[in-house]
Parts: structure tokens; sequence; C-alpha cells
């Protein structure tokens, strides 16, 4: 790409560190987001409801 | 006022009594400093230059060995469930219990330093300034730790998380101890590292109570 | 007139306000991170550290936000103790790993610009050691809270702990920065020399800004998933109470 330097395998570990960890964390937070709704849709099913709401939340 | 040194008391007497805690935590002190040479060598220049720095931390780890016991055998026998009740604050118990603890720990180690500062050669003008810091600085362990013991007063084997709890709380009074001794040593620095090891010992006599009772409250709830 | 964090004390209208914002922020984040990295690439490299000033585009948000997380936690931690407000707990258990995470991307960032400036991938300099103690905090409250199976008690407990660490954090910074004046490390270059040109700060403070939406975005949803959670084990528990009065009623 761009020359960057001496120390360009510096400035990309870093950056692949950075991008490594933002999308491990975004990630798994979509996948726990999807796995949590599953499971309250799964209740639903069952017919456990909540007591405040007659509706699926 | 009478029931705070009553409860002071019979913690000593109990501390005395039961003399296994601070048999373990000084036999731990010197195992560490022990360590040390067989470690790095014997190189005996060496060891005097750091053998303020070793004895301090070895200080602060034999301490955190001693901390889990503060409240754990009075929570396990039912005696803080009556102390919570009684006519002492919770906060002046906590205070009582971390004053034992200093008196009955913090000091034999403080005072322990120098004979263990003869393994490591260490200066012959270090001795009195390393033993006057750490009475000054050790109060700040005992009450710092208390708090530490309070939140993992339920925890299975809490004694590991004990010291990830507490020992980054311990980096302040670990860096102006060893400032106070350079600082009164002439070595480097100036003699302010005392006065804050001074202020931070009793700012967490004063502080580190609230915070200790108020998890003993939710713990033994 | 209810306060934001009072309307928002309800976690349903929580989950409908968080979940209108989320792809705002979101955007908002990418773009801001996008334009930063972009002036920061196209801007010419500093005289004194050449190329590796890019790494500040990253390091210096991480940094920043793994100190002003902490803070998010303390002011929820805060939140919980005192105005036991319903979403206080979720905001700082949901806050707290990734605080842990930022602060070692900050650790890491910093090391691997380190080896370039300064020759070693660490100095006992003041601002990294008290990161790396921050990044034990961190550690901390994460231990503390999994030791613990009741989740109230868990919530008041790391709460206790995250106000004590950030009273804590300041004196520990001091003392660290104490230290420092005392023995000086070998050489500790700020960024981009006395002052940052504007050709630098600019950049910066887009990836900054971008990197603080990101956390929020992160947070947000975080929060989501920790109320959905909650949801689950709930109703899981009441299924469990029905099946077992049901039991008992069959019994008779």
């Amino acid at each position: 790409m761009f020359d960057l330097g001496p120390h360009a395998s510096f400035i990309w570990l870093s950056y692949a560190a950075v991008a490594l960890v933002v999308g491990g964390l975004i990630a798994w937070l979509m996948l726990d987001g999807r796995e949590q709704q599953r499971r309250l849709d799964e209740l639903a099913a069952r017919g456990v409801r909540r007591r405040s709401s007659g509706r699926k939340s | 006022m009478t029931a705070f040194f009553a409860l002071l008391k019979r913690d000593l007497l109990l501390a005395v009594r039961q003399g296994g805690a601070l048999g373990t935590a000084l036999g731990f002190y010197m195992l560490v400093v022990t360590l040390l040479p067989l470690g790095l060598g014997a190189d005996m220049n060496l060891l005097s230059r750091i053998a303020p720095g070793v004895l301090w931390i070895a200080l602060l780890l034999a301490a955190l060995l001693s901390l889990g016991r503060i409240f754990s055998s009075d929570y396990e026998d039912g005696t803080l469930d009556i102390l919570a009740t009684g006519t002492l604050p919770m906060e002046l118990v906590v205070t009582s219990k971390s004053l034992a603890h200093w008196l009955s720990t913090g000091i034999p180690l403080a005072l322990m330093a120098p004979i263990l500062g003869l393994l490591l050669n260490l200066d012959l003008d270090a001795y009195p300034v390393l033993v006057a810091t750490m009475l000054l600085g050790t109060p700040a362990v005992s009450f710092i730790g208390a708090v530490g013991a309070a939140l993992t007063l339920r925890t299975y084997r809490g004694g590991l998380l004990i010291a990830l709890l507490v020992l980054p709380l311990y980096v302040p009074t670990l860096i102006f101890g060893m400032a106070a001794v350079n600082g009164l040593l002439g070595v480097s620095g100036t003699s302010s590292a005392l006065l804050i090891l001074g202020a931070l010992s009793l700012a967490s006599v004063v502080l580190c109570p609230l915070a200790a009772a108020a998890a003993l409250r939710l713990q033994m709830q | 007139m209810q306060t934001l964090t009072q309307r928002l004390a309800n976690p349903t209208r929580f989950m409908e306000f968080s979940g209108r914002l989320l792809p705002w922020i979101s955007a908002a984040a990418a773009l801001l991170i996008a334009c930063g990295l972009y002036l920061g690439f196209s801007a010419p490299p500093d005289y004194q550290q050449g190329e590796t000033v890019r790494i500040m585009y990253i390091h210096v948000p991480s940094a920043w936000l793994a100190m002003a997380i902490y803070s998010v936690i303390a002011i929820s931690s805060f939140g919980l103790l005192v105005f036991r407000h319903p979403l206080a707990d979720v905001s700082a258990k949901a806050a707290v790993p990734l605080g842990a995470a930022f602060t070692l991307l900050a650790l890491v960032t910093g090391s691997l610009w380190g080896r370039p400036m300064w020759g070693t991938y660490w100095v006992w300099d003041a601002r990294l050691t008290s990161v790396l103690i921050l990044f034990f905090l961190y550690l901390g409250l994460m231990a503390l809270r999994a030791s613990l199976e009741d989740e109230t008690l868990a919530s008041k407990l790391t709460a206790i702990l995250a106000l004590v660490g950030i009273v804590m954090l300041p004196i520990i910074k001091f003392s660290v920065d104490f230290a420092n004046t005392l023995h000086q490390p070998s050489s500790v270059l700020r960024v981009g020399g006395p002052t940052i040109e504007a050709s630098l700060l600019t950049p910066l403070l887009l990836t900054a800004a971008g990197f603080t939406l990101l956390f929020s975005a992160m947070h947000l949803k975080a929060m989501r998933n920790e109320i959905l959670r909650r949801r689950v084990k709930a109703l899981q528990l009441a299924e469990v109470e029905r099946a077992h009065t049901a039991q008992l009623a069959a019994a008779e």
C-alpha cells in the first residue's frame, strides 16, 4: 500500500489489534443479542409470559 | 466508646491466642526475602541496593495473607451478626478490627523488617528509616486491606481475589513508602513523601471503614 | 418534567429508545473514525517520529476511553447505591468488559508505539503505568462479579469496589507521577513535540470522537443484551416455579 516507513509493521500490528478486538466485541454483542432474543422467543412460544405485559416484549 | 475498646481488646486477645495467623505471615515474609538472593544471586551490593524495596513489597504480600481473617472467623460463628445489631455502628466495628489487624500483624511485620534486612545487607542508616516509614504506612495496609476482606467475605477461596483487588490499591502506599525511605536517606526526592504517606494512612483510617462497613452490611443480608 | 434518566428507568422504554438510537450512533461512529483515519494518513508524517505517529490515532482514543469508561462505571455505581436506579447495574455490568478491552488496546498500541520510539516494548513512565494499574482495577471488577452468584449482591459489591477505585485512581496517578519525577526514564517523547500541530490534531479529535461514539453504541447494545438476559432468567424462573406449583397441586 503506501510506504509507512521503517516501522510499518508496528503500525499494521496496532491497527490489526484494534480491528481484532473491536470487531470481536461487536461480533460478540450481536451474537449474544441474537441468542437472548431467541431464548425469549422460545419461552414466549411455550406460553411463559411476563406479568406486566400481555404481549411479547 | 467502651464498646470500641472492648472489641479491640477482644480481637487482640484472640490474635495473641491463635498465634497461627501472625506466625504464618512472619514466616511468609522471611521466605519471600530468602527467595530473593536465591533467585537473583548473592551479590551483596545488588541486594543492599534493592533491600528497602524488597522489604516493602514482601511486607505487602505477607500482609495480604492475613487479611482474609479480619472478618471471616467472626462471620462464620455468627459474631458479626451480633456486632451488626449491637450498639457500635458498623463503621466503628470495622475500625476496631482494622486497628487490631494493624496492632497484631502490621506492626510485627514492620518490626521484623530490620531483622530480614540483615539477610539483604541493608544499609545501616536505612534501618531506623525503614522501620519508621513502615510503621507510618502499615495502617494504610491494614485499613485498605479490610475493604478487600469485606468485599470477598463470602467468596469461596477469596484469597486470590483479595490479592487482585487490594494490590493495585497498595500502589500509592508502596510508592510513597519507598519515596519516604529514599527521601530520609537523602538518596533522592524530598521529605514530602513522608508527609504524604502519613496523610495516606490517616485518610485510609477515616475513609476505608465506610466502604468496608457498607460491603459487610450487604454481605450479611 | 422527568429527567432523561428517570424516563429511561423503565427497561421497556429504554429498549425502545436505545433501539432507535443505535443505528444512528453506529453510523456516526463509523463515519467519524473513517474520516479521522483518512485525514490522519494523508497528513505529512511527524518530523520527529515519522510514520509511527499514525498509531496515535488509535492509541490516544483507546487510552481516553479507558479512563472515560471507568467514570461511566463509577457514575453508574453511584446511581445504583445512592439512587437505586433500575438500570444502573445493567449499565455498569455492560461497561466493564468494554473498558477492560479498550484499556488492553491502549497498553498494546502504546507498547507497539513505544518500541520504535524508545527502543523498548515497555517503559514505566507515569502514563503507561497508570493505565496498567487501571487494567488491574477492571480485572478486579470482573473477578469480583464472577465470584458471586447472587446477582443483587454482586451488583452492589462491585459498585462499592468501583467507587473505591475511582477515589483511589487520582491518588494512584499522583503517586506514579511522583515516582517518575524522582527517577526520570530515558526519554519520554510527548506526542508530536511540545504542541500537536493542527494537521495531526484534527484527525485525532475525529477518531477520538468516533471511538467515543463507538463505545456508546457498544454500551447501549450490551445493556440491551443484559436486559434481555435478565428477562430470560426471570421467565425461566417463573416457568420452573409454575411447574413446581402445578406439580404440588396435581399431587393432592
